[in-house]
């Protein structure tokens, strides 16, 4: 089956090892991922003011570019992108004056008619693929492996565009055991990585990588599992930054849900872009036996 | 020039003796001329009076350096054009943009690599598009200028270079964009990081820098050197023009 793929402007930049492995899951599982042939930037965080109309522009303009493909879904690896998507979708199609507010703008463009959905990448393999399908897939099973499940905010909230329950949460651990890990699960699955804080507060955001990867580590994992680049990027880099704020503290490494699939399927270690992480993921598969 | 003579004129070029030429309306920062129809708006403005001391250059739409900005008597919306090379309508009400104060970032295209990052950290305004689209509105080359700032966003420097080829850095993106976006040095940056670091080296192009630097021109421009003017407009207006001498082939 082919798939209209929108990417975002993180997968091809800063997060290249979570379309690389996607795209070898997605094959591997007999399907097509094909990028949208224009797209723009999702627009990063939906705008939740009533009258700022201005910042739905951009998603909506990539719905408008899925329609005008001739397709009713999109599917997304960013949670981000996911997220802003989905909750301007979502207004559309709440408020119709909105929606003529916003295709009057774009007058060089077709009406959108609100047609497409937007659908995660995990909400692909958990609901069209289905979990029991996958783990018939896992030909190299993530045995001993004592994984943390870690959700974010973006793919859980605000509930109209959750892809799971906010409080308890289950996709990643549910995906986790059907690729043979060991599911290890703590209050801080669902805590706020610091997000763009990790800009200009870089300190407050390796805090809370260390509040987050150390909860793990006492609960006994040894590893992370999420799908957030931003939470990639704050748990796995500025959690490195952490071992300099916490003495003895040694941050574990953190792998995208792709990542883990593909591994545990098989596929090329190089499609998992391994070498892009802060902290090295590959001795662990090693001392595992994945690889 | 006064209203007045404008309409002496169109009623000059009215006469049964002369072919009709029916005259136009235009404004000139507010002021109405009355103007033959069939100029551009440059010629048009020139017509009315007025000798461009800026605003003008090529006169053959590369240069740029003439866009102006439009209205027609009946719309609301603002229209974006290059003077010589837009034909004058009735009721335009127009103003040329002779410069755009756009910031510029400094580098040094040596000391630069080309990766994701390398744009979006020179300009990083770019993260600010809202995709509103006023740019490529604004483009009186009909350039994609969004899509263009989008890929400059996400690191495809080639694709950014590729879009924007046809831009003569007019200024007209920058002047509308709500983000304070500096499009057309954006993309002259991604076509400089193009060229150096991902287009193939052309072989001729190395084949003459070699003959140049090994000194097989040097003869021919010690002579240029030491021409008087005279000279040297004789020899210009001798030269072989390609097209030209095709033309007299056929």
């Amino acid at each position: 089956m082919d798939l209209l793929y929108y990417p975002g402007c993180t997968v091809k930049t800063s997060a290249k090892c979570l379309e690389t492995s996607g795209f070898a899951v997605i094959k591997a599982l007999g399907h097509n991922l094909v990028e949208m042939e224009e797209w723009n930037c999702c627009g990063v965080v939906a705008s939740l003011t009533d009258d700022d109309l201005m910042h739905h522009l951009a998603p909506l303009r990539n719905l408008i570019h899925a329609e005008d493909q001739g397709q009713e879904k999109i599917v997304t690896f960013c949670d981000m992108c996911g997220n802003t998507l989905k909750q301007t979708n979502l207004r559309v199609q709440e408020s119709e004056e909105n929606l003529d507010t916003l295709n009057n703008f774009m007058d060089q463009e077709e009406d959108y008619k609100k047609s497409v959905d937007v659908q995660h990448f995990l909400e692909f393999l958990r609901d069209d693929v289905g979990f029991a399908k996958l783990k018939k897939s896992v030909k190299k099973p993530l045995k001993g492996m004592k994984i943390m499940p870690y959700y974010g905010c973006t793919m859980l909230r605000p509930r109209e565009v959750a892809i799971d329950d906010a409080e308890e949460p289950r996709i990643l651990a549910d995906l986790l055991k059907s690729l043979g890990a060991e599911v290890i699960d703590t209050p801080y699955k669902i805590e706020c990585c610091g997000s763009y804080h990790t800009i200009e507060q870089k300190d407050l955001t390796a805090k809370r990588a260390y509040r987050i990867s150390s909860s793990a580590q006492k609960a006994g994992a040894d590893a992370i599992m999420l799908s957030c680049p931003m939470c990639k990027f704050n748990l796995d880099h500025r959690g490195k930054d952490a071992e300099s704020l916490y003495d003895g503290y040694k941050q574990i490494p953190v792998y995208y849900y792709t990542q883990l699939i593909a591994m545990a399927m098989g596929l090329d270690i190089e499609e998992c872009g391994f070498d892009s992480h802060t902290v090295d993921p590959i001795p662990l598969l090693k001392e595992k036996k994945v690889i | 020039m006064t209203t007045e003579t404008n309409t002496e004129i169109a009623r000059k070029t009215n006469d049964a003796d002369t072919p009709e030429v029916s005259a136009l309306n235009i404004y000139v920062m507010g002021k109405r001329y009355l103007v033959p129809a069939g100029l551009t708006i440059m010629a048009a403005i020139e017509y009315a009076g007025y000798q461009f001391v800026r605003s003008c250059g090529c006169r053959a739409g590369f240069c740029g350096a003439c866009s102006t900005v439009y209205r027609k008597d009946d719309e609301q919306k603002l229209h974006f054009a290059l003077a010589c090379q837009t034909t004058v309508e009735d009721g335009m009400y127009l103003v040329q943009i002779p410069f755009v104060p756009a910031a510029k970032a400094k580098y040094m295209i040596e000391d630069l690599k080309a990766e994701e990052n390398t744009i979006l950290s020179l300009y990083p305004e770019i993260a600010r598009c809202v995709s509103c689209n006023t740019c490529t509105k604004s483009c009186p080359q009909d350039i994609k200028v969004m899509m263009y700032i989008q890929n400059a966003l996400r690191g495809d420097i080639a694709k950014a270079a590729e879009l924007s080829f046809d831009c003569i850095q007019c200024g007209m993106c920058a002047m509308r964009c709500p983000a304070d976006i500096k499009h057309y040095h954006v993309a002259q940056l991604a076509r400089r990081l193009r060229g150096k670091y991902i287009d193939t080296l052309s072989k001729d192009l190395k084949k003459r820098v070699a003959e140049v630097e090994g000194g097989q021109y040097d003869k021919e421009i010690e002579e240029l050197v030491g021409m008087s003017e005279e000279q040297l407009r004789g020899l210009y207006n001798k030269r072989e023009i390609e097209a030209k001498k095709k033309k007299e082939g056929e």
